[in-house]
């Protein structure tokens, strides 16, 4: 089965080129149904590579299948191969599987869009690009991707892009982006700088062997980060997620929460020797920022009123989780919360988007209100999805989450501390969120604060909300299933029942750290944990639900704007940090312009005086012919006879 | 008397000048054409009295190839200035001279 690893990125690249072709011929729902079928078909072909690795030894689960040159210069050549090992297989498992539920629930979701065999088309391009981005077996290939998601997700936030805001919602992505992928290509050029190479095999069993200068890699791995920061949202580089919920609600369920924002904890897990060779001080910083970019979005994530708005805040907590498992050295953890969160939170979006079906399209809490009795499917596995990121064990999140806390009580009680007050914010604005929309009153036939039109109050009130269709219920269900058990595949009681430590193993070369806690105190900072988020479950049930406490004393409105960061930096940019890009074009235009402007014109004066020669008369030209023959002529024969 | 190679090549020479003088004077476009094949035939002169001279093949064999050439400049040549005479009968090179810089 591993000869058939380049069918997993290969049958999306085809439904790409067939819905781009013949997209809007085949039309509705067939173009769909094909995008589907073709990341159903990569499925199915992970699966297959994943058991035959799983039949082989440890340490031949590593392999290389290229299938052709691709930049052959100089001294660098990159090759078109794919690294199949147990960290790519792993990502590739979730990318397809929880892809093409998407895939699925996107038929019913697009259900009469005029562009609906362009969406599929890009979905399937961005599936092709994620599927590179992990398989490659090169920073440049994985650089490929990475810029092919980016490109994905512009054309996807932007779909809708008659509308101004979404357009710009696009740019603003792709720009955010740009600071991140200057990062990585830093990183790139230092790689090859000092490795001579920019294949992963040549470079991580070099770094692992310990061949590498601190300060290389220390420069490497910072520089990764920083791409990995703006790929993966984290602070400073955040502000796009939060805007890229203007796409369609599968876009924001399967690119800006289940697989794109998580390829820059992939990266770093990948890297893993690279970091472990880096100074001291670069985990440390990773393990910061992701913690801080937790508790930063988690408190953002309490007063946000758009359904989808909250969701994005809580992603961007959620990475930061991982990326503070990076740090700490839990890779595992990180690649199991990644798992889990792809699960969970793709539930949680799309369950979201059903309901914004449901609504005609409305996204603010606030109108919902008691829909649980409308949309009995969605909600049940809406609230299952809460369940599962709120960490109430069994549930999913709870293991992965858990997991994190416990290293990082390891490396400093400082780290665990921001992440448990996280935990209990993410317990407690999740809650609103399912309180707002599946309980209490009916509100939307209610009117709106701000005053409206009776004649709009008037027509909602014949509104009735409706349960999705099968094929936007079944992802659902099937998610919530993996929601509820997808903690069985690294439980914390045995090594033997540490399956994807166990597994993916070969990809960490031994750079995974290992607890030095008893069982005791690993069952107290569980039950820690639990007590915690069961207090933010609480207080969220007594404000939303029973209403003791006025919601004004939390939704403040710097939470809502998420600290005014964005308008700082807005205002920034266009204050000081214009005049300093205007300065630079005044150095273009001055400088490198008038160096070119200046060639152009020594030549252009000299042909004017050459001009005056070239006078049209055919006797002249003549003349001057003769002329020169008789000069070379006396020219050759002076010259002999000196 | 024995006309040896030295007459030829002086013949030559003095064909060369004529031909050369007449370019740069005479303003017919017909006229400067004959000049033209004059010089032409003047150097074929040379190669073949030289050739003969040295006793190489060489020389010939550039006669054709200079027969050839003018040949072919003959053709569009004439049919240059024949395109030219009929829009504008009369005409001397000096009046063409609309391709100046």
């Amino acid at each position: 089965m591993l000869d058939l690893i380049w069918l997993v990125p290969g049958l999306p690249l085809a439904g790409f080129l067939v819905l781009t072709v013949a997209g809007r011929r085949i039309g509705e729902p067939g173009a769909g149904w094909l995008a589907t079928g073709a990341l159903t078909g990569s499925f199915l072909v992970t699966v297959g590579v994943h058991l035959d690795l799983v039949g082989r030894a440890v340490d031949d689960r590593r392999s290389v299948t290229t299938l052709f040159e691709w930049v052959p210069a100089g001294d660098l050549s990159v090759d078109v191969g794919f690294l199949v090992d147990p960290l790519a297989l792993t990502m590739c498992l979730f990318i397809t599987g929880v892809g093409a539920l998407i895939h699925m629930y996107a038929i019913g979701y697009m259900h009469g869009d005029v562009d609906f065999g362009r969406f599929f088309a890009y979905m399937n391009l961005f599936a092709f690009a994620m599927l590179m981005l992990v398989l490659g077996d090169s920073l440049l290939l994985t650089f490929l991707g990475w810029e092919g998601v980016g490109a994905c997700s512009y054309l996807l936030i932007s779909f809708w892009f008659t509308d101004e805001a979404n357009a710009s919602a696009g740019k603003k992505a792709f720009i955010t982006n740009r600071i991140g992928d200057w990062g990585f290509m830093v990183a790139m050029f230092a790689t090859f700088f000092a490795f001579g190479s920019l294949d992963y095999v040549d470079v991580l069993d070099a770094a692992a062997a310990g061949t590498v200068a601190q300060t290389t890699a220390t420069l490497i791995a910072v520089m990764l980060f920083v791409g990995a920061v703006g790929k993966s949202a984290q602070f400073p580089l955040h502000l796009w997620l939060p805007d890229a919920m203007a796409g369609p609600t599968p876009v924001s369920a399967l690119i800006h929460a289940a697989t794109m924002v998580t390829s820059g904890v992939y990266l770093l897990t990948r890297v893993n020797p690279l970091i472990a060779d880096a100074a001291g001080w670069v985990p440390d910083m990773i393990a910061w920022v992701g913690v801080g970019t937790a508790l930063f979005a988690a408190t953002a994530a309490l007063a946000q009123t758009d359904i989808k708005k909250v969701l994005a805040y809580s992603t961007i907590s959620q990475l930061g989780y991982m990326f503070l498992a990076v740090g700490t050295g839990a890779y595992v953890a990180a690649v199991f919360h990644m798992i889990t969160h792809a699960f969970f939170k793709a539930l949680l979006f799309l369950g979201a988007g059903s309901v914004i079906h449901g609504m005609d399209g409305d996204q603010d809490l606030r109108h919902y209100g008691g829909l649980r009795r409308f949309m009995p499917v969605t909600a049940t596995t809406f609230i299952i999805g809460w369940l599962a990121i709120a960490g109430v064990p069994p549930f999913a999140g709870f293991w992965s989450k858990d997991e994190i806390l416990a290293f990082a009580w390891d490396r400093s009680p400082a780290l665990w501390l921001v992440g448990l007050v996280t935990a209990v914010l993410t317990a407690f604005y999740m809650t609103r969120q399912v309180a707002l929309t599946f309980f209490g009153r009916y509100r939307y036939p209610e009117p709106q604060t701000g005053g409206e039109d009776p004649a709009t109050v008037a027509a909602r009130a014949d509104h009735r909300p409706h349960e999705s269709p099968l094929t936007m219920t079944l992802p659902l269900v099937v998610l919530a299933v993996l929601a509820i058990g997808g903690g069985l595949m690294q439980l914390p009681f045995s090594s033997s029942t540490k399956r994807l430590e166990a597994w993916l193993e070969p990809s960490l070369f031994g750079n995974e750290v290992h607890l030095g806690l008893g069982a005791g105190t690993q069952w107290v900072l569980a039950a820690v944990a639990v007590v915690g988020g069961a207090v933010g479950i609480a207080l969220a049930l007594v404000v939303y639900l029973q209403r003791r406490i006025s919601d004004r004393a939390i939704e403040r409105p710097l939470l809502a704007d998420a600290w005014r960061f964005d308008r700082y930096v807005s205002g920034f940019m266009g204050g000081p940090g214009r005049r300093g890009f205007e300065a630079t074009t005044r150095f273009d235009e001055r400088v490198v312009d008038g160096a070119v402007w200046g060639v152009a014109g020594i030549v252009s004066r000299t042909a004017g005086v050459l001009r005056l020669f070239h006078n049209g008369m055919v006797r002249t030209y003549a003349a001057g012919i003769g002329v020169g023959a008789v000069a070379l002529l006396i020219w050759f024969l002076t010259r002999s006879t000196l | 008397m024995v006309v040896t190679t030295g007459w030829y090549l002086a013949l030559g020479a003095v064909l060369f000048s004529m031909g050369a003088v007449g370019l740069l004077v005479r303003r017919n476009p017909l006229v400067m054409f004959m000049c033209i094949e004059l010089m032409l035939n003047a150097v074929n002169l040379t190669f073949v009295s030289l050739g003969a001279e040295l006793g190489d093949l060489g020389g010939q064999l550039s006669v054709f190839f200079v027969l050839v050439v003018a040949a072919a400049e003959v053709v569009v040549g004439l049919a240059v200035i024949v395109a030219i005479m009929r829009r504008r009968s009369g005409a001397t090179v000096d009046d063409l001279s609309v391709l100046r810089g």
